[in-house]
């Protein structure tokens, strides 16, 4: 038989949005696989070029849906860093806060889909009803469950709901003990760790040269850790260990972001009862005009290193705006990572890179 | 023995009817189970308590349309879930459901049950050849391998039992469970083959963890992708009415059958477990191993197929050949109770 070529989605129950591979086969062998891009493009890059500097953060929480505060807070930042604005100590503790909160939200939700790629269906259930509380916790505060637009630049859009600091303290008490479940139902299931382990492998070398980040390189022993290497707000104050282990393959991935929720968690707690009081944003005037001149700026989001790089020209709306996006390069690596590997293998290796394919396209 | 024709229709009626109604019992109670583990209710609005929802599902495959892929050879393709069914039915017949209510009581009762269970495999590879689709022909091939090759651990756990009870004969290896059933009496050798047995029958009739032929996330649904309407509820239910035989089968062989719980001679214990019925007693008994496997399905993730493979090749077969010669050690020197 010679080599069979499959498409694996756009439509597909284990792509994660619309996400078409052509998949180039020897029996079960992957022999190559080709992403092809563009279902979800919105030209939100385009678009930005006639949205105002308060305006296109809107569109940015569309981008990677499940870090959207972390999304915004990166163009709060480069529009701060271009109007050189002094963000409030309580609006720094804040958005700190919320970013965490995101990253836990969406790694819950990234430990259901992996686990029911893999086969488990059940986790799925658990882990969205562990992620329901931090939607009602947001709901409350920012007034939104996935698309918060809370974070602006200068500081937050408005003050916390007085119940914040209650409801997060519970969730972190309750989350603890289910991460604990979740070890025993997922991490230490010999199954599992068949399906994981030395699967979908990437060594340092490689994962710096495709450009990965986030937990995709720390597993391969790349230190790069956005929050570590150039922190903003308050994370030089706070102490969190970056999560890193040597194999790069997917079982390290799957370990590497568990150890995250441990680090989140331990962050959050050591802000939650130190909020400081006073404005939750700085003075801004109403409309935003940066000078002209570029502007970078990057966040850790929970998939990686987001970078909004601006082009303006002194008008209230930006000449060019580049988003640099964690998923779009962390999938490049898919090809590398699954050749050689058996169809179920690619599916688990594409769980573990934890790709939102919104965030690829833009 | 059934003697005459009119016999024989009545019994047959009652078989088919009974095959209906447990497929419905069976999704029924799957959805139900699968629900309650994954905290959520269920099917709760079709009936009492959604108890009519299988009924509804029967009506709506029922006038649903089949559809024949353009490419696929029609005669194979219709022919197909009529083997998977057919091999499904057929094993009806020498299972006691009670005492005194088995249809067939042949002489090669449990030869005949591992060469029937056999038929079902050519059914999945003609679905898959036929529906001339890559995904389909890629799970029915892994559904093949994986079934055959688990057929000979659950033949060697069989046959373990059946060394003990000295005939291939169903009512004799329940007549030997008088005493109490062969899960306990045959103590060490007889846990083996029992949790050998549950493996090998969870991949044979292709449920999780070993449901790579319809993993729902990578090939959509294997082999049965391109089938619609009432071709894709027989499979649907031959896959279901399949897992109460093997269920009923190792119900028989190790927990005794319709057989209530004895304890050696305690005449006035087994006297008093004499009182439940024993049609309640057998359903009990597969109901339980089906629940098990159930749980099995929303507990563990999925084998990969190289993997299932090797379980079964590296680790099974050889446990069970060595437990073989253990349970024959045994029966000879008369170490079991």
């Amino acid at each position: 038989m010679g080599d069979l070529i499959i498409n694996v989605g756009p439509q597909h129950p284990s792509t994660h949005g619309v996400l078409h591979l052509v998949i180039t086969l020897n029996g079960e062998t992957v022999k190559k696989v080709e992403p092809h891009l563009g279902y979800i493009h919105r030209s939100i890059e385009k678009m930005c070029e006639s949205l105002t500097y308060r305006q296109f953060i809107y569109v940015t929480s569309r981008m990677d849906y499940l870090s959207s505060h972390i999304n915004n807070h990166a163009c709060a930042l480069v529009v701060e860093k271009g109007l050189q604005i002094e963000v409030p100590q309580r609006a720094q503790y804040i958005r700190v806060i919320l970013d965490e909160l995101t990253r836990l939200a969406s790694h819950q939700l990234w430990w259901g889909a992996m686990a029911m790629d893999v086969g488990a269906i059940t986790p799925f259930f658990h882990a969205f009803r562990e992620r329901e509380i931090i939607n009602d916790i947001m709901e409350q505060t920012c007034g939104a469950r996935l698309t918060m637009n809370f974070i602006v630049p200068g500081g937050c859009m408005y003050d916390l709901h007085p119940d914040f600091v209650k409801r997060v303290k519970d969730f972190i008490v309750f989350f603890k003990s289910k991460l604990s479940e979740y070890d025993e139902m997922v991490t230490n299931n010999p199954i599992f760790q068949a399906r994981m382990q030395n699967v979908g492998s990437i060594t340092k070398e490689n994962a710096i040269s495709y450009g990965c980040s986030g937990p995709v390189a720390r597993a391969a022993g790349v230190v790069c850790d956005v929050r570590k290497l150039s922190p903003y707000d308050v994370y030089s104050q706070v102490e969190f260990t970056e999560a890193i282990e040597k194999e790069g393959d997917c079982f390290a991935r799957y370990k590497v972001r568990m150890k995250e929720m441990n680090e989140s968690m331990r962050i959050i707690e050591q802000l939650i009862d130190n909020i400081p009081e006073g404005e939750f944003q700085a003075k801004t005037k109403a409309v935003l005009k940066l000078p002209k001149g570029d502007f970078y700026s990057n966040v850790e989001t929970a998939r990686g290193d987001f970078g909004v790089y601006i082009i303006s020209e002194g008008g209230t709306t930006p000449y060019r705006i580049k988003f640099r996006s964690p998923g779009f390069c962390n999938l490049s690596a898919l090809d590398h990572m699954a050749r050689g590997n058996k169809i179920g293998d690619l599916v688990a290796i594409m769980g573990s890179l934890d790709l939102v394919i919104p965030d690829i396209d833009r | 023995m059934l003697t005459s024709l009119v016999e024989l229709t009545i019994v047959g009626i009652f078989v088919l009817t009974l095959f209906a109604v447990l497929g419905l019992v069976l999704v029924f109670m799957e959805r139900k189970v699968s629900a309650y583990m994954q905290i959520r209710l269920g099917p709760n609005r079709v009936g009492y308590k959604g108890m009519a929802q299988t009924l509804a599902d029967t009506i709506k495959l029922l006038v649903k349309e089949g559809l024949t892929p353009d490419g696929a050879d029609k005669f194979l393709f219709n022919l197909a879930p009529f083997i998977v069914m057919i091999g499904a039915m057929l094993l009806m017949a020498p299972i006691p459901f009670a005492k005194n209510s088995q249809i067939w009581d042949l002489n090669i009762g449990v030869l005949y049950i591992t060469a029937v269970s056999s038929i079902s495999v050519i059914g999945i590879l003609m679905a898959g050849w036929s529906s001339n689709n890559k995904y389909s022909l890629l799970g029915a091939m892994r559904s093949g391998a994986q079934i055959v090759s688990y057929e000979l651990s659950a033949g060697l756990a069989i046959i373990s039992i059946v060394i003990l009870t000295g005939s291939l004969k169903i009512s004799d290896i329940i007549a030997s469970q008088e005493t109490g059933w062969w899960l306990f009496k045959g103590h060490i050798p007889a846990l083996i083959s029992f949790v050998i047995f549950i493996i090998a029958v969870t991949a044979e009739t292709n449920r999780a963890p070993f449901d790579m032929a319809e993993a729902e996330s990578e090939l959509t649904a294997g082999f049965h992708t391109e089938y619609s309407g009432m071709k894709f509820a027989l499979f649907f239910l031959a896959e279901y009415v399949n897992i109460f035989i093997v269920c009923a089968i190792g119900a028989t062989l190790f927990l005794g059958g319709w057989m209530p719980f004895h304890i050696g001679n305690w005449a006035g214990f087994n006297h008093l477990m004499d009182f439940i019925p024993s049609s309640i007693w057998f359903f009990g008994k597969t109901f339980f191993l089906i629940f098990v496997i159930m749980w099995f399905r929303w507990t563990f993730p999925r084998l990969r197929i190289d993997q299932l493979l090797n379980l079964e090749w590296k680790y099974l077969l050889p446990i069970g050949m060595f437990n073989l010669l253990l349970m024959t050690i045994i029966a000879i020197m008369g170490w079991h109770f």
